[in-house]
């Protein structure tokens, strides 16, 4: 299940609810939050994410249907904000739950991973010298592709 | 034929979301980026470096090559940064 909101998400009941069938052995989660500095170390004193109503929603159930695909699943829910957000405050969360450990944990990777290069985001930092586009980053596209080399492989990461 | 815009190209630009009604030559996605820029100084400087920018017809990325065609929502948007 995916969900794209403003609101806060509580993280313990949503594990909870992933938890709840006997199949599951293992659930994987990650939690995303706003950092107080950029990149250069400048001073965040928010973060504004904007995104593209509607292909974010595609994406997101495009990425949850390749996951599903290459792992076995018993569940698995990302949620992303959008809006203004403070350091310290929650953007994204991704779990999944599966009868081993394995598949959660790399299932739970691969999402994120995906996630960062396919989702139609972008972050606005609001910084002491005003507002500043964050740029893409090269390491997040390497990080995607590893993913996309060994799909026929099993699975696994490149450097695992 | 409905274009939008995203993060920095939505500000360079000045707008979200225009209705355009380009000329039958406009026939891919390269083309019609060359259509808009004549549109203002604002279109110029938001497809200055197309290696910053990201196109999807319909929700889905596509490449510069990729055909346009009436009816078509087609969003300009820089390199994805969620998460």
């Amino acid at each position: 299940m995916i969900r794209v909101q403003r609101e806060d998400f509580d993280v313990g009941a949503e594990i909870a609810r992933l938890s709840g069938s006997g199949k599951v052995g293992a659930v994987a989660s990650f939690v995303g939050l706003v950092r107080d500095h950029a990149g250069d170390g400048e001073t965040v004193r928010a973060m504004t994410l904007e995104h593209y109503p509607g292909m974010t929603e595609r994406q997101l159930e495009a990425i949850e249907a390749e996951a599903r695909q290459r792992w076995p699943l018993e569940d698995c829910l990302i949620i992303h904000r959008h809006g203004r957000l403070e350091p310290g405050e929650r953007i994204v969360l991704v779990i999944t739950a599966s009868a081993h450990r394995e598949a959660a944990f790399q299932s739970c990777q691969f999402l994120m991973d995906w996630l960062k290069t396919k989702a139609p985001f972008w972050k606005l930092e609001d910084t002491p010298e005003g507002g500043k586009w964050v740029d893409a980053k090269a390491e997040d596209d390497s990080l995607a592709e590893r993913w996309q080399q060994r799909r026929e492989d099993g699975c696994l990461p490149t450097d695992q | 034929m409905k274009v939008l815009y995203f993060a920095w190209l939505r500000a360079k630009t000045g707008i979200g979301e225009e209705e355009i009604d380009p000329p039958a030559e406009v026939a891919d996605v390269a083309g019609l980026i060359e259509w808009l820029k004549a549109r203002g100084p604002g279109h110029q400087e938001a497809f200055k470096d197309l290696g910053v920018v990201r196109c999807a017809i319909n929700q889905d990325y596509v490449p510069l090559s990729h055909p346009v065609k009436r009816g078509d929502e087609v969003a300009f948007f820089p390199p994805v940064t969620g998460g």
